[in-house]
């Protein structure tokens, strides 16, 4: 067991806590790093894969995890951002240009959607979020000019320093990058004032206002942010897919990465990564278990979402802290090793709290 | 005009009147106790203070300010913090962050350079720190700082809640019901730290208490409230002898 002896404020800001977590997490990058060099072009497609929907995590994670506001609608961001990037690298941009444009466009879009759409809550803005779904997918179809409409808009293939991005190499480094760089950004966000504000909006609105927390703005601002990391997943989305279609970008996508972030575990950015691998690898493991399924069940369709749906549930009334809570305790239980006790994550039932101010 | 001056307060809700023409004014460095029977409206001030609810009319003046028509967020800028009945914390982050939180109104950084975490927010993370570790002093928090606030009993929760208040350095301290669900001993202790952070944090406490003992030893003044209006003010000895008070609230 491990006692961290705190003998600097700075201890509580840095990212790393002690030197146990520095040494695995470099561990972890090198071993990223090294990856192509290990498995086939294949299973590095898949990874890529796992980390643009991190990616999207992180985004949906920072709104739904951290400032507890509901979205069913986070395709619409990948949308946005995957058709911002193909119109403007098929009208010339580079790609180095394109990603900040996307970022930002997508931020904007996510503050001008968030002001009018955060005066709800609860219900009410997980309705309102999937509308923008439903209405995002239709701007996509009718504004044939940006997007080409149902004929779909080719992703063109561009070069980064004279390196294909169709190279699989080249195209999960990319994703890494972008995911390491995000993840930063996140933490950054979470440990300075803003973060905290967020925190305080989830878990009291009307202490939070009290303290001087514009409620307003910062459910905006929650929201944009989101939006900016959902849009620059969605400009990778569109390498990934190569061909731009309207359908793409449908509730189911909205309801994967919901799944992710309550499998991840709802507030931890780990749980971002966890729920994307668990998402990513998911329609791989069920097309491996379709093989050795009795053909009546296995042809069935809408396997993949009934199994989604399943699984959602039962991390609900399991695991509600999803991997990441399960985690933490799997850690918990080896340190602690003789004395673990189950009680240490049950929550003291409070019954002070109610509805009045 | 005094410290801070409430002026002819009234709030209905529907047909109820919760509060009826309240006027009192406090001094500064004063602590002045509201009491007064379950629905008199004692909370309703306090958030109609807090601008969480719109009064249908009067005034508020706190420090030659009219704060009446400021916006709920607005409030804690101005100098005055509160703390709620049924605490309000922020159930999932740790008692730090919950302090750190109380440093808001103070922030200096934008999204931009908390992107990036540069050494200015850094900096100036540190100086709230500082500020906080201060209160954690004053209070006795030291052994809570890296604990998430649902697994606190409910005495240190009350004082983290009241701590979080101190952390805005605010001119003003609204206390609902500060000593509810404490036990002997803390109460005892509350009681001292509210007079210390009259005298050595020179800050006007405004409180709501039922706990009569302990309203007659800190308060310098009392006000009734029954049924939204004021039934009597005046000093400690005064509220306990007066024949209206005794019926509405104290009970023969």
């Amino acid at each position: 067991m491990r006692f961290i002896f705190k003998t600097k404020y700075d201890q509580d800001i840095n990212v790393s806590r002690h030197s146990g977590d520095r040494f695995w997490y470099s561990l972890l990058i090198i071993t990223m790093l090294t990856m192509p060099l290990l498995i086939d072009d294949f299973y590095l497609g898949e990874i890529s894969y796992i980390c643009i929907l991190a990616i999207a995590g992180i985004g949906l994670m920072i709104l739904s995890g951290y400032t507890g506001l509901a979205s069913l609608g986070h395709a619409a961001f990948l949308g946005i951002g995957a058709y911002t990037h193909a119109f403007l690298l098929t009208h010339g941009i580079p790609f180095i240009v394109s990603i900040p444009i996307v970022i930002i466009v997508s931020f904007l879009v996510g503050a001008i959607i968030g002001i009018p759409i955060l005066r709800l809550s609860g219900m009410y803005l997980a309705i309102a979020t999937l509308a923008l779904c439903f209405i995002a997918e239709h701007v996509f179809i009718r504004w044939e000019h940006f997007t080409g409409g149902n004929r779909g808009l080719a992703v063109p293939s561009e070069e980064i320093l004279g390196i294909s991005l169709t190279n699989s190499t080249v195209f999960y480094y990319l994703c890494l990058f972008f995911l390491v760089l995000s993840m930063f950004a996140a933490i950054n966000i979470l440990r300075s004032p803003t973060g905290r504000a967020f925190v305080a909006i989830r878990d009291s609105e009307i202490a939070a206002q009290s303290l001087g927390v514009n409620l307003g703005i910062y459910k905006a601002l929650s929201f944009a942010i989101s939006g900016a990391f959902t849009g620059l997943a969605g400009a990778l989305l569109a390498h990934y897919i190569g061909y731009l279609a309207p359908d793409i970008f449908n509730i189911f996508l909205s309801l994967t990465l919901l799944l992710l972030i309550v499998v991840g575990g709802m507030g931890s950015l780990h749980g971002c990564v966890f729920g994307a691998i668990f998402v990513g690898f998911l329609p791989q493991l069920i097309a491996i278990c379709r093989d050795y399924l009795p053909s009546s069940i296995a042809s069935q369709p809408g396997l993949e979402p009934m199994l989604f749906g399943i699984i959602l549930v039962f991390f609900i009334l399991y695991e509600p802290l999803g991997i990441y809570g399960r985690w933490m305790k799997i850690k918990l239980f080896f340190e602690m090793f003789p004395t673990y006790k189950k009680q240490t994550f049950k929550k003291q039932k409070v019954f002070t709290k109610t509805d009045r101010v | 005009m005094s410290y801070f001056d409430i002026q002819d307060i009234t709030v209905s809700f529907g047909g109820v009147k919760a509060l009826n023409n309240v006027s009192f004014s406090v001094d500064q460095g004063e602590i002045f106790t509201i009491i007064g029977p379950n629905g008199a409206g004692k909370s309703t001030l306090f958030n109609v203070i807090s601008r969480i609810y719109e009064p249908s009319s009067g005034e508020i003046h706190f420090n030659n300010q009219n704060i009446s028509k400021k916006k709920a967020h607005q409030i804690a800028g101005l100098g005055i913090a509160r703390t709620f009945q049924n605490l309000e914390l922020f159930e999932n982050a740790t008692v730090l962050q919950n302090l750190l939180l109380g440093r808001h109104i103070y922030r200096k950084s934008n999204l931009l350079n908390e992107l990036f975490f540069t050494p200015k927010v850094k900096k100036t993370e540190l100086e709230h720190r500082l500020k906080v570790e201060e209160v954690i002093d004053f209070l006795d928090l030291q052994h809570y700082r890296d604990t998430i606030i649902s697994g606190l009993p409910y005495g240190v929760r009350k004082n983290v809640e009241l701590a979080r208040a101190l952390c805005t350095n605010p001119k003003l301290l609204l206390l609902d019901e500060p000593s509810s669900g404490l036990t002997n001993e803390e109460t005892i202790d509350l009681g001292f730290w509210i007079k210390d952070i009259q005298s050595i944090l020179n800050i006007t406490v405004v409180m709501i208490e039922h706990d009569m003992s302990f309203v007659n030893k800190v308060s310098d003044r009392i006000l009734a409230l029954n049924y939204g209006e004021i039934i009597a003010t005046g000093l400690p000895e005064e509220i306990k002898a007066n024949e209206k008070v005794r019926t509405a609230y104290m009970g023969e």
